[in-house]
């Protein structure tokens, strides 16, 4: 136990003392940290409960336009807003804008969470794939919606408020990493907690056979909604994080984004190891810094490099890394291991 | 909201027959998709890139000279082959495998076909034009282009040479046995292996024909892929695997129903719409199936 908490101490420090040591990564590292949350909140869906979703970016997007639309709606008229593309038509003073984003956050994790809610008992009763393929749908028609909307920039997008004038770009980078890093802490401190209680067991146990878990008398729709609205919650909030990061919205390539983002908390959960705590965390590191690499050295083939990757992970990569780990060296888990089964099966293969 | 399609007539009967002639093309893709859906038990989302590759071949014969329409025969030919090598290299490792994984899948090999092809013939729309003319009917007021009847005439053709082929042809009783039971199939001697790759091939074939036939009436773009997966998914779902004069109803259907939306809530709802539909109709295939779940308590 003593040793984890030394892990968990230094993890800390080196999250809050990273973008004073490499300071020309920092936004980057902000990323890291909203990817590895969408990693954790996608993982109890995909891994815990066993419910594929595709449809976390819808949450993702929602907060990301709410936290705008919040911002500057709470001191100019929107519709003006938008209409002049971000233009220095309005400037937020550095008041107004720490408050519209400490109220556009709050907004931005509060309404998914109610959205989930809503449409939870319709979409979570659909299994296996066509509980998929309708998550889906639902990102890619939030998508389309949202770029016909008039209000919210549609096709033309909608720019987010600049960062007031204080201490300049170094001071920007810093905001919106710390941030970040508090959002990432939040996420992983709730997503431990809950993996820690009967919740998580009830969970697996609907991923396992749903069915029966209902007839032993639980309730397995509550507790699935449940789960979706804690998902929600921390997606809306990465996603209002994410848009000021940006600093622009596009309806279809950067906040219903299913082609980049929705794939991605999709695999970096499976190159992690879905059903653990730490594989997702892993997982988003490693396939960040892939990705990183490729974006910058083959700029152009980054998709085409992402459809193979996919394709080779979940063929040939599906218990993830920790998974493989798990099988390499399974004391470290805690399980038990009887020495003359495995000598048996390391001269079986 | 543009409700003038209610206020003339002429408009509500243009809107149907574009819709189902534009069925009738959805429906042969669909036809695809249940095809293998059935037999190998994957759902492909890559559907939409073999059908949007079909066009792009017919759209290459356009422009070296020869008449697009040929493209119904040579895009098939060559769909087929990258159906099969496709099935060899990536489908054939997720047959047997959980579905998730091959929506997953197919999804990589998607996204890797919209870049290629992005790569390959630009990001611009575009369109073989077949020269064929347009029809008026009702004194001009419904404009029908003949391109739209002869794709619809093409794929009701090669929907029925496909069915017959299933019915009489020994591979089409193979493929027709693999999707009651592949052990027992095998047991019997098919070579499910075999059968899988031409069934996947078909597929592709089919989703090359209905490409070309695009092309030739609507206009093709590497990034449209995805609405027609979802497109076909929907009819699949809609119309019961196996049962094709309800693939093909409920692709018409489809189509007027495209219409409709793209006249009522405008053009840049109507992708929007389709997918909207797809949440629609797999949430009330739900409620319908948990009340028959509690009848039978």
């Amino acid at each position: 136990m003593s040793k984890n908490i030394i892990l968990y101490a230094a993890i800390l420090v080196f999250g809050i003392t990273a973008p004073f040591i490499f300071p020309a990564f920092k936004v980057q590292l902000s990323i890291l940290c909203v990817l590895i949350v969408l990693a954790l909140t996608w993982n109890i869906q995909g891994g815990e409960m066993g419910y594929n979703t595709f449809g976390n970016i819808l949450f993702y997007g929602l907060g990301m336009y709410l936290c705008a639309s919040v911002q500057v709606g709470m001191f100019f008229p929107l519709a003006e807003w938008t209409e002049s593309g971000g233009e220095k038509t309005f400037v937020h003073t550095p008041a107004q804008f720490f408050q519209g984003m400490a109220v556009g956050l709050v907004v931005a994790a509060v309404v998914p969470t109610i959205v989930a809610g809503l449409i939870g008992y319709a979409i979570l009763g659909l299994r296996g794939h066509y509980f998929a393929i309708c998550t889906l749908g639902l990102g890619v028609a939030a998508g389309e919606i949202s770029g016909g909307i008039e209000i919210i920039g549609a096709g033309q997008g909608f720019t987010t408020p600049p960062f007031p004038d204080v201490g300049g770009l170094e001071a920007r980078g810093e905001f919106f990493y710390l941030l970040s890093f508090v959002a990432l802490v939040l996420t992983f401190i709730t997503v431990r907690a809950i993996y820690s209680t009967r919740f998580k067991l009830i969970l697996n146990a609907i991923r396992d056979n749903e069915d029966k878990a209902e007839a032993m008398g639980i309730q397995t729709m509550k507790y699935k909604i449940i789960g979706w609205m804690i998902s929600a919650f921390f997606c809306g909030l990465a996603g209002g994080i994410m848009g000021g990061l940006v600093g622009y919205i596009d309806s279809t390539d950067v906040a219903f984004d299913g082609r980049e983002m929705g794939v991605f908390m999709v695999l970096m959960a499976i190159l992690g190891g879905k059903g653990t705590l730490w594989g997702p965390v892993i997982g988003a590191t490693v396939f960040h810094i892939f990705k990183e690499g490729f974006w910058t050295f083959f700029l152009g083939w980054q998709y085409v490099a992402l459809g193979v990757l996919i394709v080779v992970i979940v063929i040939y990569f599906p218990e993830g890394i920790m998974g493989w780990l798990r099988e390499k060296y399974p004391e470290r888990f805690g399980e038990v291991v009887d020495e003359a089964d495995r000598k048996a099966q390391v001269e079986l293969k | 909201m543009d409700f003038m399609v209610f206020q003339y007539p002429m408009i509500s009967v243009q809107a149907c027959l574009d819709g189902i002639l534009l069925g009738i093309l959805f429906a042969l893709v669909a036809y695809g998709m249940a095809l293998q859906w059935g037999v190998m038990n994957i759902i492909n989302i890559a559907q939409g890139d073999l059908v949007i590759l079909g066009g792009y071949i017919a759209y290459f014969m356009y422009l070296y000279g020869i008449h697009p329409a040929w493209g119904v025969i040579i895009a098939p030919i060559i769909m087929f082959f990258v159906g099969v090598g496709l099935y060899k290299l990536v489908i054939n490792k997720v047959v047997d495998r959980d579905l998730f994984i091959s929506i997953l899948a197919t999804f990589g090999i998607s996204i890797l076909f919209m870049q290629l092809m992005n790569f390959a013939f630009g990001a611009d729309v575009v369109l073989a034009n077949s020269g064929y003319g347009t029809t008026f009917l009702f004194d001009s007021a419904v404009v029908l282009p003949n391109s739209k009847i002869f794709s619809a005439f093409i794929s009701i053709l090669f929907a029925i040479c496909l069915v017959v082929y299933m019915k009489k042809s020994k591979l089409g009783r193979a493929i027709r046995a693999t999707a009651q039971n592949s052990r027992a199939a095998k047991i019997l001697g098919v070579d499910t292996e075999k059968v899988y790759a031409a069934t996947f091939g078909i597929n592709a074939a089919l989703c090359g024909v209905a490409g070309a036939l695009i092309s030739i009436t609507f206009t093709i773009h590497p990034y449209m892929g995805l609405p027609y997966t979802i497109r076909s998914f929907m009819i699949v779902i809609v119309a019961g695997l196996g049962n094709l004069p309800g693939v093909a109803l409920s692709g018409m259907g489809l189509g007027v129903f495209e219409e409709f939306a793209d006249y009522i809530l405008g053009t840049e709802f109507r992708i929007g719409a389709v997918f909207l539909l797809l949440v629609l109709i797999l949430v009330y295939r739900r409620f319908k199936l948990s009340r028959k779940r509690e009848y039978l308590k």
